[in-house]
């Protein structure tokens, strides 16, 4: 950055402008991503590979980009459990519409109005009512699976639109497109949270919404806004998705919203709003996705993954917890 | 065998990071003594105490109850030693009864292993009745007042043997005759021999309640006095290091000009308020607690509804429907409730402190980081707040410095009318004053103030006028120029003002 100073905040448990602040937090995430690569770099021939390393970053992006998301809203003091509904009830209408011969843009278009569509109905009930977003997001999870069923009538649908595809498998300077939909994503979502007054509404109203409301900002209009951002990203998510897989599959996205809310929190954010990073949250993707990698590499059951990628998730944020409870008794 | 001391607290010494909050501090107590510990904000009383109850590790120092040495390493272990802590904010589950929350975490079971209510209701009973106490415990904690849950509280506490209690400002938020009660209440506790440990910022209830009253000041031990032998001016000097001359300045006269003009503002809890407010004035809204002084504000502010009435700013008739409108005409309100409305706890110094003014240096995706120190280098430097570093989280700040902050954030945003809720609530007498100080600069720069305050010596000392409320209305606004004023004549209208208007 280039106004970084010293004497500005580390604010918002984070980060804001202190790259140091931000290194320091995450450093126990980053060298457990670190130590994993070495490890897989040692133990198997295929991890330090240019095709693997490129396929590994394809392969996260759609976690990232929900990831993102969820960031924003768990900062805010939310949680969004229908990331993964919207996800397939975006790529499902892409495809229908990108089949139909319309223009990419277009198709991407209507498919993101979608998710954020979604994302007005979960922020207006949870601003104007004092329902926990958990039921309300839980309840907007069952009913969009269910549009994406009735849009397909249960069955995937192959899509035939080249350029659509491009957007999953496509590559652009040597780089897979969806790696740099994600970069442009972080960019301008970093710019947002950080630079914008709105951003720091979002962390304020997770820190304490009373506090908030007495500084005068508009809480209900925050939070509308920043589950329009998840679900916007949740769309975008379906759409590289789809165009990954060639094809809308209304029961893809089960579970998404596990590994989103994971890497959030393997990256710093906090459960109880207020404080998170979204460069956090890249960490927190990474280690996931090195993890499923290396796991495949290594041939273990894919049974066996589940219960290693608990135990890491668990182990993980216990290990943060523990230097939390450190640093606030000294 | 007995000891002459209860409890023995043997130099002890405490650092967060690198400020060291206690240095080396000693207290003994014996057996139904009762025990001020004073001293400024940032004293190190509330620190000494959480090391007490076991909140805190000390760093070293010895701690010997009884006359047997003692590590208390966690909340558990004082219990276990007969220490009981009434914090200031009450931690009861406001949805379960008074019986369940008495026996919380240790219910007594029947033989199958089920919960016995019975018993759990007959011991509550039985524990309440030793100390006079009627409240049904069938009640749910969410109807109880705090100085119900309060005395429930000591109730626990002696029927679990306490023999040391600690208070944290106990009478922070009760009315006058539920202090009385809770001195009574103190006194017979003495008689049981129980030893409390009374922290709080009030003059007169240390000279009323206490035998003996400990002084720190910025970590240090700096006296132990017997009230008898001891007066105010001697412990002030001793709280702030220097010979204290007087609390309060002369007093600001109202100005001629109306800034604002409120006209019949009704809300659900407010009736017909009625008043001007004068450029560069202090105007002091007295009354008993619960008369609606933080409801006119808070309707006033657009936290609450206005149902009815007008509300003109500079001739200017402004229509308030949420906070920002209020924010936008020039008003600002510090809260009664520093830490649940005026602050965020997790966030940054620089954080709160710019809150209100993000928008003068960030714009375009831009922060202009030079402009933003500027803010918060004016205001620390302004106030004098004390802290490590401005990324100090604001919840490890004492009360008076957060008070400070709070005020900071809205004075960066330059309002016309300021609303002060309690605004030395909890604060030792040094930042009062320094507070006292700002509110008149403030005037002398053209700023309007409301301030609510229960204190009558802080409303006498430094309104240009008072309004007096009582059961949600405006009774009499006293006019130093024209009318009488007086504590009792105050006391009067914010005890008798409803009668006076239904007569």
């Amino acid at each position: 950055m280039p106004n970084t100073t010293k004497t500005s905040t580390d604010s918002y448990g984070g980060i804001v402008y202190v790259p140091l602040a931000w290194f320091k937090r995450n450093l126990g995430a980053m060298i457990a991503l670190v130590l994993m690569c070495i490890l897989l770099s040692v133990t198997t021939d295929s991890f330090l590979v240019s095709t693997n390393i490129l396929s590994t970053l394809r392969n996260v992006c759609v976690n990232c980009l929900i990831a993102f998301g969820i960031t924003c809203v768990l900062i805010c003091g939310g949680i969004d459990l229908s990331v993964g509904s919207v996800a397939a009830a975006a790529g499902v209408t892409a495809v229908q519409l990108a089949n139909r011969g319309l223009p990419v843009v277009l198709c991407v278009a209507v498919a993101l109005a979608l998710g954020v569509a979604v994302g007005l109905v979960n922020g207006l009930v949870v601003a104007n009512t004092d329902l926990p977003p958990f039921i309300i997001t839980l309840s907007t999870q069952i009913t969009v699976r269910g549009v994406s069923y009735i849009l397909t009538g249960g069955q995937p649908s192959q899509c035939v639109n080249e350029n659509f595809n491009m957007l999953g498998s496509g590559s652009l300077l040597g780089l897979p497109i969806p790696v740099l939909i994600v970069v442009g994503a972080m960019v301008i979502l970093f710019f947002v949270m950080n630079r914008t007054c709105f951003g720091r509404h979002v962390y304020a109203v997770g820190g304490n919404r009373e506090s908030a409301r007495y500084a005068g900002v508009n809480v209900k209009w925050v939070q509308v806004r920043v589950f329009m951002i998840s679900g916007l990203m949740a769309a975008l998510a379906g759409v590289v998705l789809a165009a990954r897989l060639y094809s809308g599959q209304p029961n893809v996205g089960e579970g998404f919203e596990r590994d989103a809310i994971a890497a959030s929190v393997l990256g710093g954010t906090s459960m109880g709003g207020g404080v998170g990073t979204l460069g956090g949250t890249v960490i927190g993707v990474l280690i996931i996705g090195v993890l499923n990698n290396g796991m495949n590499l290594l041939r273990i059951d894919t049974y066996w993954q589940y219960v290693v990628k608990g135990v890491v998730i668990l182990g993980a944020v216990y290990m943060d917890y523990l230097k939390r409870v450190r640093a606030s008794k000294k | 065998m007995s000891n002459e001391y209860v409890l023995e607290m043997d130099n002890i010494v405490k650092s967060f990071a690198a400020n060291r909050v206690l240095d080396g501090v000693t207290i003994k107590i014996r057996p139904g003594e009762v025990r001020a510990l004073m001293g400024e904000n940032g004293a190190g009383k509330s620190t000494l105490m959480k090391i007490l109850g076991g909140i805190y590790d000390a760093d070293e120092g010895k701690i010997t109850i009884d006359g047997k040495s003692v590590e208390i390493r966690s909340v558990d272990d004082a219990r276990k030693y007969g220490i009981s802590f009434i914090h200031q904010e009450i931690s009861n589950v406001p949805s379960m009864n008074v019986a369940e929350n008495f026996f919380l975490g240790h219910e007594p079971k029947t033989k199958l292993g089920t919960v016995d209510y019975r018993k759990m209701h007959r011991e509550t009973r039985s524990a309440l009745d030793v100390l006079g106490i009627k409240i049904s415990t069938d009640r749910l904690i969410h109807g109880l007042s705090i100085a119900q849950q309060q005395m429930l509280e000591i109730a626990r506490a002696i029927n679990e043997n306490a023999k040391i209690l600690i208070m944290d400002e106990p009478t922070a938020s009760l009315t006058n005759h539920e202090v009385d009660e809770l001195f009574a209440q103190i006194k017979a506790l003495k008689e049981k021999k129980v030893a409390i440990i009374y922290i709080s910022h009030r003059m007169e209830e240390t000279f009323r309640v206490c035998d003996t009253v400990t002084v720190l000041r910025d970590g240090q031990f700096i006296g132990t006095k017997e009230t008898a032998k001891t007066n105010e001016t001697e412990l002030i000097s001793m709280m702030v290091g220097r010979q204290f001359e007087s609390m309060y300045g002369n007093t600001v006269v109202a100005g001629k000009e109306t800034v604002m003009e409120v006209c019949g503002l009704t809300s659900e809890l407010v009736k017909d308020v009625s008043f001007e407010l004068k450029r560069g004035e202090i105007l002091g809204f007295s009354g008993l607690v619960g008369a609606g002084r933080t409801e006119m504000v808070r309707a006033l502010f657009g936290i609450d509804k206005i149902l009815s009435g007008t509300v003109t700013i500079e001739g200017k008739q402004v229509k308030i429907k949420v906070p920002w409108d209020a924010i936008r005409a020039g008003i600002a309100l510090v809260p009664e409730d520093r830490k649940g409305q005026g602050l965020f706890l997790n966030h940054s110094i620089s954080t709160n402190l710019t809150f209100q003014v993000l928008n003068q240096f960030i714009r375009h995706l831009r922060i202009n980081g030079k402009k933003e120190r500027a803010v918060i280098q004016e205001y620390k430097d302004k106030l004098s707040i004390r802290m490590a570093s401005v990324n100090q989280k604001a919840g490890e700040l004492s009360g008076g410095n957060q008070q400070k902050i709070v005020i900071s954030k809205w004075l960066a945003a330059h309002p016309k009318v300021l609303i002060l809720d309690e605004p030395t609530r909890g604060i030792d007498v040094g930042a009062k004053a320094e507070i006292y100080d700002l509110m008149r600069n403030l005037t002398k720069e053209g700023v309007s103030i409301i301030m609510i305050s229960s204190e009558l010596p802080e409303i006498l000392n430094n309104s240009s006028r008072i309004a007096v409320m009582s059961e949600g209305r405006l009774v009499k606004i006293l006019d130093p120029a024209k009318d009488e004023i007086s504590q009792e004549i105050i006391m009067s209208y914010a005890v008798e003002g409803g009668n006076i208007i239904h007569a």
